[in-house]
């Protein structure tokens, strides 16, 4: 084995065609982020599956964690006032 | 944690599953949940790098342009799909090297269909149509399996399987129809990739060791035995359809089944190539370790590069 560092892992997000957001399809290693969009060119977009492609690396992401997920997105689950049925219209108001 | 504890973990975690959610990377997840995920995605992803190896033997010698490039997007394609689940895997808290190490040294195993040598042209029709064919069979159920990133990986798997297989039919129908010579070397290709193909599927549910477990986390749909009754029904009309006849005499169809009965498989020969005694175990791991050790300076490089180059900015910056 060498002693050299290894390649490090990058999150990989692909726009499949204008209009729409980029979208996380999986990750690959790749020295830097120039080769790690020409790897991702490759892995990610062999059949026109992209028309632009973001790299990030994998340890600048800081994400959630599921154990908190009760305290982050219970309290909007008692909020129906957020929606548009909770409010009651006359039946008159055909678009609302 | 105490032990209450963890069997309270564990029974909604089974639950989540039985109500078909997805388990996510940083869900807790039971430890043999984890290292039965780590065992069957890494074999996975090994079988596929591996695969590119028997197929990879015939593209400089591929008939035409039209099969060379076909044959080239597939060994593509292989690599792709090794890397989808190697990062799928990696997901579960083991590196990439880790998982080399015990390809290479042989901890980890790959499909045993690799063992197997490619001596013909016709051999690369075989493959995509038998062995491509039957690696669909078990993985089109794996695009709902419990674990998110396998389901996915496995998505973008099956889309892009249907070309290879189609790719290899062809091979083989053209060369059924060609001169003798050509329609021999089909057959003969037929008569060798067969039974190892049926093997594929798995060891015959009375010896399957992990197949209750798999099915409750849904890394198993169907039984061994009933995925290798799917595979024969629907390859063998194809075989007739080009002419070619399966190589087994006690094959026949079963009118009450509605399927085909077909003879005893050689379980002894497949225990072999599992234990690493079949014709190319040996040249698959010296060209894949080889492969492994020759780059290892590019990868270095690449990294040393990838250093001064930040470090060039950094100084820059200041």
């Amino acid at each position: 084995m060498s002693d050299k560092k290894n390649w490090p892992l990058w999150e990989i997000f692909v726009r499949s065609k204008n209009g729409l957001e980029h979208r996380h399809c999986g990750s690959l290693h790749a020295s830097d982020s120039e080769m790690a969009l020409e790897n991702a060119r490759d892995v990610y977009t062999r059949r026109n599956e992209g028309v632009s492609i973001w790299v990030v690396e994998s340890k600048n992401i800081t994400a959630s964690n599921p154990e908190h997920n009760g305290e982050l997105f219970e309290p909007a689950q008692d909020k129906v006032y957020r929606h548009p049925t909770f409010y009651d219209l006359p039946d008159e108001v055909k678009h609302m | 944690m105490s032990e209450e504890q963890t069997k309270n973990l564990e029974d909604q975690f089974e639950a989540r599953i039985a109500r078909d959610e997805k388990i996510e990377p940083k869900d807790w997840m039971p430890e043999k949940y984890r290292q039965t995920h780590i065992r069957q995605m890494s074999q996975h992803a090994h079988s596929e790098i591996v695969g590119m190896l028997p197929e990879g033997n015939w593209i400089t010698r591929a008939p035409s342009l039209r099969r060379k490039v076909a044959l080239l997007a597939k060994v593509q394609d292989e690599a792709g799909h090794g890397l989808y689940l190697y990062s799928a895997t990696e997901t579960l808290g083991i590196s990439r090297e880790e998982m080399y190490e015990q390809l290479h040294t042989g901890k980890a195993k790959y499909s045993s269909i690799f063992n197997y040598p490619t001596i013909t042209w016709a051999d690369m029709g075989a493959i995509g149509w038998l062995v491509d064919g039957a690696a669909i069979i078990n993985q089109v159920p794996l695009c709902n399996t419990s674990y998110g990133p396998y389901a996915r990986a496995m998505i973008r798997v099956c889309k892009e399987e249907s070309f290879h297989q189609r790719q290899g039919y062809e091979i083989m129908m053209k060369l059924a129809n060609g001169t003798t010579e050509q329609r021999e070397m089909a057959q003969d290709a037929l008569n060798r990739w067969w039974w190892p193909s049926l093997m594929m599927l798995g060891p015959t549910d009375a010896e399957s060791v992990h197949t209750e477990q798999s099915m409750k986390w849904k890394l198993k749909r169907k039984s061994n035995d009933d995925l290798r009754q799917q595979f024969i029904d629907q390859t063998v009309p194809q075989a007739d359809l080009i002419g070619l006849t399966i190589p087994d005499p006690d094959l026949k169809w079963n009118e009450e089944r509605g399927s085909y009965d077909f003879g005893e498989i050689d379980w002894d020969e497949f225990w072999q190539v599992v234990k690493g005694h079949g014709p190319m175990n040996k040249e698959r791991m010296k060209a894949r370790v080889g492969a492994w050790e020759r780059g290892e300076w590019v990868r270095d490089a690449a990294m040393a590069h990838a250093e001064k180059k930040q470090e060039q900015k950094e100084k820059q910056a200041v």
